[in-house]
């Protein structure tokens, strides 16, 4: 710090900080551009414009679903953990609302998210008590609740999306505002105020950046880990609940394609994988991102199989950015 | 077992039976349980159990053996490879579709042209999981990251290949793990060829430097870089491995099933991990062998073979199989943490 370097290499430094200390900003950026190039594209083929105020309004409508996955993802990962049973806990979230509809969507919802708070529990207890690899505790009951979910669907088993649900995941107020945008908004606020200002807020970040110094410091970190844990099983039933409004019918692979751009939106918002650094802030801008990203490749005719790819190599690419930028910044 | 008794006869009091008991315990216990539920197993056979069985059971332990047999190399040298799994999917549907002449009619070629492709594959794979140890070691992103994001690229270029289940692969080829037996009809060509890649791809690295760098890297890296092993060069050779071993898992798949499906491999990666705690290898890395992930590869196959013989919906069998995959680790890392304290 003391030596002042020379000035070409303060300019590169400057760049990297820049993105280091405000990656909202660059991440703002990168979103609008994305946008742009949409819609360029889109009018190159003739199908009109992009940047409208109905293709904004529809952009926030499918990002919703994954900023809601991608919240609890967040809180996951900034705990240094992660969470690969996301997409199937939504999808057993939209199956829980369709299943109970004919009993009111008040219960129907309250069922989703309390089986969803029930499936990240027990990531939480393996996690956090036994110490089972994240990835590994959580694939596995990814796998498990999946198999459940098979014989649920195989026996009585009558769909019904109650009104409510469907209204909350695909209709909109005041022509553009899409309602599951009154959902979203204020977790989000929660969120980020949360993650800020409150304790466990704050014990988040702690876990994430040195769990040993956390325990000899009195923090129980096994709490806080089956809290988040239990939070992002909880906002992926709720995600689910608004996939199966969107779609108004639930099947078994409702909630898989939402399973890495989960992790992408995370890492592009510059949350670290290692836990401890980052916000949610960031990683609303990149659900965004993905979801304008998702609708250019649909534009491009890309395959399932092509986005897939994409997707991974987005992750890979933006991870060892990060890491590189992280490294220097230090 | 696979650490073999040479060790402990080299100590000079002879035979160190506590030292045997700490080292092969978990293999011996799980050798034991193998036995107990294959006669469980023969009882509950309401038709002649009898040496078709036991090459049924082999043929469908073969893929999550080889893929067990990967990821133990890559625990062992402390990381860990989610990309398993669609790697035997992604070579699955190559294979398929390489070995007919066209999809549509699904006329298998020649026996020899099979047998290139695999080859080809199995190179393939090399160089696939050399490529994940590479970004790895470039990126110095965690190895977790790469090798979930390497999942999607490889489960997406499978599905690039083929959209739905289809393609063949010659008779021949299927033979080699299904009919027939070599010398008796008690020992079934899947066990062999598995003895035969433990032997060719294992048992000349475990005790050469090359072995012994991977158990280096996984047990304290700092100390291994600084006894001069070449780490980045070791890490990229575990994953390398991986990927050999993820190429015969899926050419494995193939043979058994003689078609191509691009979410073939998905069961692989939790199941190759499973088996590998199950084996005894400590997902911290550095301890452990190949023998008892394949035997956790072996157990766990016959416990869904027993649950299909007594009746047990499909699904439900996942079920309950994933569970027991959960306790598995969750007991395996409650024994982690045990040890933790003890130390």
């Amino acid at each position: 710090m003391s030596v002042v370097p020379a000035d070409t290499e303060r300019r590169r430094v400057d760049v990297r900080q820049l993105l280091a200390d405000n990656p909202a900003l660059v991440l703002t950026f990168v979103f609008i551009a994305i946008f742009v190039a949409t819609d360029i594209i889109n009018r190159h083929q003739g199908q009109g414009a992009f940047l409208t105020t109905k293709q904004v309004s529809t952009t926030f409508l499918y990002a919703a679903i994954l900023g809601l996955i991608a919240a609890g993802q967040t809180l996951v990962m900034l705990t240094g953990g992660v969470d690969l049973s996301v997409a199937t806990t939504a999808t057993t979230g939209a199956f829980m609302v369709s299943g109970f509809g004919d009993r009111g969507a008040g219960l129907a919802i309250a069922v989703a998210l309390a089986v969803g708070l029930g499936i990240g529990l027990v990531n939480g207890i393996g996690v956090a008590l036994f110490r089972v690899n994240p990835l590994i505790m959580t694939l596995g009951v990814s796998t498990i609740t999946l198999g459940l979910l098979t014989v649920y669907a195989q026996t009585s088993f009558t769909q019904l999306v109650p009104h409510f649900v469907a209204t909350l995941g695909s209709a909109r107020f005041l022509t553009y505002i899409p309602y599951d945008l009154l959902v979203w908004a204020p977790i989000a606020a929660i969120i980020i105020l949360g993650l800020r200002y409150s304790g466990i807020g704050r014990m988040i970040y702690a876990i994430g950046d040195n769990p040993e110094a956390c325990r000899l410091a009195g923090v129980r970190v096994w709490q806080v880990q089956i809290f988040v844990y239990g939070t992002c099983g909880m906002l992926s039933a709720l995600a689910g609940v608004l996939l199966v409004g969107f779609n108004d019918a639930a099947d078994l692979g409702i909630g898989a394609p939402f399973l890495l751009p989960s992790v992408a939106a995370v890492v592009i918002g510059g949350t670290s994988i290692f836990g401890g650094y980052g916000g949610y802030g960031g990683t609303i801008l990149g659900a965004l991102i993905l979801t304008v990203l998702d609708s250019l490749l649909v534009i491009l005719n890309a395959s399932a199989a092509t986005r897939q790819i994409v997707y991974g190599l987005i992750v890979l690419a933006l991870a060892a950015l990060y890491a590189r930028i992280i490294a220097t910044a230090e | 077992m696979s650490t073999t008794t040479a060790e402990s006869t080299t100590t000079a009091r002879g035979t160190d039976w506590g030292r045997l008991v700490r080292r092969h315990g978990w293999t011996v216990g799980l050798a034991v349980l193998f036995l107990v539920m294959c006669l469980y197993w023969r009882s509950a056979t309401i038709r002649p159990w009898g040496s078709f069985d036991v090459q049924s059971l082999c043929i469908d332990a073969l893929p999550l053996a080889f893929a067990a047999m990967g990821q133990a190399i890559v625990i062992i040298s402390g990381g860990i490879d989610l990309s398993i799994g669609s790697l035997m999917g992604l070579v699955n549907v190559l294979a398929a579709k390489y070995m007919v002449t066209d999809l549509t009619t699904v006329t298998p070629r020649s026996f020899q042209h099979a047998l290139v492709v695999a080859v080809l594959l199995i190179g393939f794979g090399f160089l696939a999981g050399a490529l994940t140890g590479l970004i790895i070691q470039v990126t110095k992103v965690a190895d977790i990251i790469v090798t979930l994001a390497m999942l999607f690229v490889w489960a997406g270029a499978a599905l690039a290949v083929l959209q739905v289940p289809g393609g063949g692969a010659p008779l021949e080829f299927s033979s080699l793990v299904t009919t027939d037996t070599v010398l008796t009809k008690w020992v079934p060509k899947p066990l062999v060829i598995l003895l035969l890649a433990y032997a060719l791809i294992w048992l000349t690295i475990r005790w050469r430097r090359p072995g012994l760098a991977l158990y280096a890297i996984g047990s304290n890296r700092p100390r291994a870089y600084l006894s001069g092993i070449n780490v980045p060069l070791t890490r990229v050779m575990s994953y390398a491995l991986s990927g050999t071993f993820a190429a015969l898992g899926g050419l494995a798949l193939t043979a058994a099933v003689a078609t191509g499906d691009p979410h073939a491999g998905d069961i692989y990666t939790l199941n190759s991990v499973a088996a590998v705690v199950l084996g005894g290898v400590s997902l911290l890395g550095g301890v452990g062998g190949l023998i008892g992930p394949i035997m956790g590869a072996f157990v766990l196959t016959l416990v869904k073979t027993i649950l299909v013989i007594k009746g047990v919906d499909q699904n439900w069998a996942q079920v309950i199989q994933g569970t027991i995959i959960v306790l598995v680790v969750m007991a395996g890392g409650l024994a982690i943490r045990q040890k933790g304290k003890g130390g």
